[in-house]
């Protein structure tokens, strides 16, 4: 057990564990404490004396520009953004790897090819013509135009995942059901849907930490006040007006990276399996 | 049932035909369309509006002939070069160590990949405090009292470029782990047997006989770190705003600002056919190497 191999192997892998711990380790610590404490003492060092009121005033308090609501708003923002846009994305995604694993139409593999390679332009290639169309529609700077976009550049992954997981289904189900009559739709909702919903949760995990993250496309398509969680976490970190308050800040990275925490350390090897098929994203 | 299933080629499959109209949409308005609006209008010189004012390659002269970008362009080829070895040098040692039938091999692989759950935007800010010279490592070194103590890369700007990349590398390498370990899992259990039979030391044996084994694997890898470098974006902002100065500036950043601050959209869509352009040469060789060599064969 302690030969010199096992002391190389596990001291190293603690050490680069250590390294990788560090940081939410001194966001926690700093988040509790006063501003006095982190003036004067070390960051690695534990608080003195816990206090919760960086948290309190992350949340409710900490000022954008002219707005002194705190954190909350983005919070809020980046659900009313997160919850639809994963819902839509989802359902416009499986049903296209759907239609291109079962009904291939003439012409559907040219539109895949396209959107797959699309996965791979940079998203300032198309920014500026998506402001347009949005304008154009009337929904440049809300919500629902973001919801748009996010389906928009989940759909390339989403829908190779989707395609290869229905393509791998055994195709004798799909022509019984063809056989007993069932259609297009009928065969998606009571056949593939309930037999592909492992696909679904990968799905799910890989658009709402995406999603979440997401701060390009925020910061492009929506206004001061509908700006999501990580946009209102840059301008209350980098304002450049008033006193920094360090512990704030903390508390307010911490609060904005909880949800795909939680998601991570919930999903466990699932979410492995989710960044092995979005990492294709890119 | 002929006569029925059959009544015109526009209306076969038609269901299938409504439910692909978002992808058609996407793939042909917004990808390809777009792509294309965009580098159309790179040649007219739209400053506040688009306008088909065509001024030739007017654009790219001037993108070439400014600072910042020259200076992007040299950050992105250090952070693309840097954060590229690294992340594989230590992703692929990382996924050997993990590789050694260890206990706790899920704990530490969820320790590694943890990072990659959170976004650029808080790596970049936890790291900003972290390298704060003040209170960050560089004072707790010092107030130890080794008061000459100089580790400050946010604030200075010959090697700002490298502290962003350690942000970077924090965030990231745990995927190209998970890559690498699931590239290390699908190599035959006799291969390892076979080379100790033989009597090759470990190392010989992962340097010539696994890594080679693992090209595809590598070449997957490399395509996604090198898709990611070019979009480095929000980690900069939130680690320096692109200072101090313009040191840190990168591309995706001066396209966002030429077109939604200076108001210089014609200079914004060439910065971006360049960004294009760039993944282009990474991606065209290789999706001809993995599919389009292989319909020939």
């Amino acid at each position: 057990m302690f030969s010199r191999r096992n002391i190389f192997l596990y001291g190293t892998l603690v050490v680069v564990a250590l390294y990788y711990l560090l940081p939410l380790y001194v966001m926690v610590v700093t988040s509790l404490k006063g501003m006095p404490e982190i003036r004067l003492g070390n960051i690695f060092s534990p608080p003195l004396e816990i206090t919760f009121e960086p948290w309190v005033k992350a949340w409710s308090q900490a000022c954008t520009g002219l707005n002194c609501d705190g954190l909350s708003r983005g919070f809020w923002n980046s659900v009313r953004i997160t919850v639809p846009s994963v819902i839509l994305s989802i359902a416009i995604a499986s049903v296209n790897g759907y239609a291109l694993a079962n009904w291939r139409f003439k012409g559907a593999d040219t539109f895949f090819v396209i959107l797959i390679v699309g996965a791979f332009i940079p998203y300032q290639v198309m920014i500026y013509p998506i402001v347009i169309i949005l304008r154009e529609i009337g929904l440049y700077g809300s919500l629902s135009g973001l919801v748009i976009v996010h389906s928009i550049f989940g759909m390339p992954i989403l829908t190779l995942l989707f395609r290869n997981y229905f393509t791998s289904m055994p195709e004798e189900l799909f022509r019984a059901a063809r056989v007993d009559g069932a259609g297009f739709w009928g065969i998606y909702l009571r056949i593939m849907l309930p037999m592909s919903l492992p696909i679904f949760v990968v799905a799910i995990i890989l658009q709402v930490t995406g999603i979440w993250n997401d701060f390009l496309f925020g910061v492009v398509y929506t206004r001061p006040d509908t700006y999501p969680m990580t946009v209102q976490l840059n301008n209350i970190v980098n304002s450049v007006q008033g006193v920094k308050e360090y512990n704030v800040n903390m508390a307010a990275t911490i609060l904005t990276g909880l949800v795909p925490l939680i998601v991570y350390f919930i999903s466990g090897k699932l979410f492995v399996r989710g960044i092995a098929a979005g990492a294709v994203k890119g | 049932m002929s006569k029925s299933a059959r009544p015109n080629q526009l209306f076969r499959n038609l269901n299938a035909k409504v439910a692909s109209i978002p992808m058609v949409l996407t793939a042909l308005v917004v990808f390809a369309g777009g792509t294309a609006w965009t580098v159309l209008y790179s040649f007219t010189n739209s400053k506040l509006l688009p306008r088909l004012n065509f001024v030739g390659l007017d654009q790219y002269y001037r993108l070439w002939a400014t600072p910042r970008w020259l200076i992007s362009i040299e950050n992105l080829l250090i952070y693309g070069v840097v954060s590229l070895v690294f992340s594989l040098v230590i992703g692929f040692l990382l996924a050997a160590l993990l590789d050694q039938k260890i206990r706790f091999e899920d704990t530490f692989r969820t320790i590694f990949l943890y990072p990659f759950a959170l976004s650029f935007i808080v790596t970049g800010v936890v790291w900003q405090w972290l390298l704060n010279p003040d209170f960050g490592v560089q004072g707790v070194v010092r107030s130890l009292g080794w008061t000459s103590f100089d580790f400050n890369p946010l604030y200075n700007s010959s090697i700002v470029i490298y502290g962003i990349s350690i942000a970077a590398l924090w965030q990231g390498t745990g995927l190209i782990m998970c890559l690498m370990l699931a590239g290390l899992r699908g190599i035959d259990e006799d291969i390892w047997k076979a080379a100790r039979v033989d009597g090759i030391p470990m190392w010989k044996t992962y340097l010539f006989i696994i890594i080679p084994m693992m090209r595809p694997v590598f070449i997957t890898t490399l395509v996604i770190i090198a898709s990611g470098i070019v979009k480095v974006y929000d980690l900069v902002v939130a680690q320096t705003s692109g200072g101090p100065g313009i040191a840190s500036e990168v591309p995706a950043k001066y396209v966002y600002d030429y077109m939604f601050f200076a108001q210089n959209l014609g200079q914004g869509f060439a910065a971006s056919t360049m960004m294009l352009l760039s993944v282009m040469i990474v991606i065209v060789p290789w999706a001809y190497l993995e599919f389009g060599g292989r319909k020939r064969v």
